[in-house]
């Protein structure tokens, strides 16, 4: 097995292969092996735990509940990305993924964990099923990449749910936030008050609507970036039968 | 796609440079990068015009494009050439080929120093005098009355009334100009960040520093320091720049004591107005302001170390013992 692993960058920026390209070491792909199996593995049994929870219950409302601790679990553990990043064995910008494991961490703990009265909302629902769909094909796509066995399958979930998914996981978070926002101002939630000693306020009521706003110009251009990568990755497939 | 007669006339020309030169013009052909349509061609240029020259052929025959607005390149993908690069020393044969780049409207540093203290300043004082609309309607040009928020008013003041004397009077930028998104950039980080700590140094329920008054004068003094210190590091460079541009030398303490932190850091410059910050959040024990601090910090460390790696590898017997924006440690 070759210890350069081409193209295995994490976010959608290079997932073009480049076989010039120097990977990351030997240790360093087996341990990303294991990571991405791993989460690969914790976000099955997020899914299989979402529908276990819906053949049992006959509904599909507040299925958060039944799934809440490996859901905490292995998005927090998503953190570790940005670690990877900074110490170059993955080759993404780390404000990039920063950004975007910090997006998705703010709203499992900030929001959906600390206002108790949204858990009980279909729209956690809503983004909890897309995190799941979109994570595990994911995750996978990187660990067959990571061993140069990239099913053709895989690569095309990637690059096609996303259509549906996107727009799915955006709306089940906005109205989460929205949701919360009565209880946070009724409460007071994160939020400092002057006068203090240190002459500082804080409104988290107003951060979570600004937060809402900012998905106004951030998801539009996160969506047709995956356009555009669609186009780069699985645009070729007119020219040869067979890819890797 | 118009050919056109550019009869070049250089005023070094005149004696016998201009017998030589009789020998070889050039031609110009200058095309848009992106679309490769031909913009302009110029006829009989002379070899040892530069880029700079070819910039102001340019612009007479487009006068919304004034120079510094154009980017010249060789190639679409390589960076612009520089306005001192002779012609004849660009690896082209007599007929050269530019590509132009529309940079946008640009504006000289001047400028832009300008409209980022005046506006810092302002919005401070719309906050100090409480303005309508920012606090409750009944405190609408009232005054605060704790001292420190005067005196806090008054540095902030005189921290920015100083840059822009010193922009007017004793900086000597060597970059021509900006683009307007920096511009907007910038001014929006300065008007923003002055607009958040007056709101609350000014604020009618401000709580002044917890060790009252002889926190406020120590602040006080080390921020005159700081400010007269910066002041000196200014001036020291500016003369630095004025002995002739050939002969470069990195700057080293002077008489003035205040300079001697020379013999410490590269930019004591970026140190002195850190120094400034931190005592103006100890005067007015305001977190923002601290915050602020902070991120000024960030960003002149960074610039420190570029200079400080700059001046390392162009001179030879740079010191050593030298850090770059804070003595000994970083």
């Amino acid at each position: 097995m070759s210890a350069a692993a081409p193209g295995t960058s994490k976010t959608g920026h290079s997932d073009v292969v480049q076989k010039k390209k120097k990977g990351p070491g030997a240790l360093a792909t087996a341990y990303l092996v294991i990571y991405n199996v791993v989460m690969t593995a914790g976000w099955l049994v997020i899914a299989v735990g979402l529908v276990r929870a819906y053949l049992a219950r006959g509904s599909y409302h507040g299925l958060y509940y039944s799934i809440e601790k490996p859901l905490k679990f292995f998005q927090t553990g998503a953190l570790l990305e940005i670690l990877h990043c900074a110490v170059g064995i993955v080759p993404s910008s780390v404000v990039l993924t920063g950004f975007q494991v910090m997006s998705r961490v703010f709203l499992t703990w900030a929001v959906t964990h600390s206002v108790r009265e949204v858990q009980s909302e279909d729209s956690v629902l809503l983004f909890v099923t897309a995190w799941t769909v979109t994570e595990i094909i994911r995750y996978s796509f990187y660990t067959f990449s990571l061993l140069n066995h990239l099913p053709y399958l895989i690569k095309w979930a990637r690059y096609t749910f996303f259509f549906a998914l996107y727009p799915m996981g955006v709306t089940g978070e906005l109205l989460t936030i929205y949701a919360a926002l009565p209880f946070v101002q009724k409460t007071g939630l994160y939020s400092i008050t002057l006068p203090n000693k240190y002459n500082f306020s804080f409104d988290y009521y107003t951060f979570l609507i600004l937060t809402m706003i900012s998905y106004i110009p951030l998801f539009p251009q996160l969506y047709f970036h995956m356009i555009r990568q669609r186009k780069k990755v699985l645009g070729h497939v007119d020219d040869y039968s067979k890819v890797e | 796609m118009s050919s056109v007669w550019c009869l070049f006339s250089h005023p070094k020309d005149v004696g016998i440079t201009s017998a030589m030169s009789r020998t070889t013009f050039f031609e110009v052909k200058i095309l848009d990068a992106k679309t490769k349509e031909q913009l302009c061609f110029l006829d009989k240029v002379e070899p040892y015009s530069t880029t700079g020259d070819i910039k102001i052929l340019f612009h007479k025959l487009y006068p919304q494009w004034y120079p510094a607005r154009q980017a010249l390149k060789l190639d679409p993908k390589e960076k612009s050439l520089r306005d001192d690069e002779v012609l004849q020393n660009l690896p082209v044969g007599t007929s050269a080929t530019f590509y132009f780049r529309d940079l946008g409207p640009q504006f000289g540093w001047t400028m832009v120093f300008l409209a980022e203290c005046v506006g810092a300043l302002l919005t401070y004082l719309l906050f100090y005098f409480r303005v309508p609309y920012i606090y409750s309607h009944r405190f609408i040009s009232t005054s605060s009355p704790h001292p420190v928020v005067t005196l806090a008013c008054a540095c902030h003041s005189f921290h920015y009334g100083k840059r822009l004397i010193e922009t007017i009077f004793v900086h000597r930028f060597s970059h021509g100009t900006m683009p307007l998104r920096t511009i907007i950039r910038n001014c929006a980080y300065y008007w923003g960040f002055s607009a958040w700590l007056a709101y609350y140094i000014n604020h009618p329920l401000y709580t002044p520093p917890s060790y009252g008054d002889l926190q406020v004068h120590y602040a006080l003094v080390l921020f005159a320091m700081c400010e007269i210190g910066n002041f000196s590091i200014h001036l020291t460079l500016n003369n630095l720049k004025g002995d002739g541009s050939r002969g470069r030398r990195f700057p080293v303490p002077t008489k003035n004591p205040f300079t001697w932190l020379f013999y410490f850091v590269s930019c004591p410059n970026y140190t002195y107005e850190v120094g400034s910050w931190v005592s103006f959040s100890i005067m007015t024990q305001c977190l923002p302001v601290a915050l602020y601090t902070s991120l000024g910090f960030l960003q002149m460390t960074i610039w420190a170390k570029g200079k400080h790696r700059a001046y390392s590898r162009e001179f030879k017997d740079y010191p050593a013992n030298r850090t770059a924006i804070i003595p000994l440690v970083l």
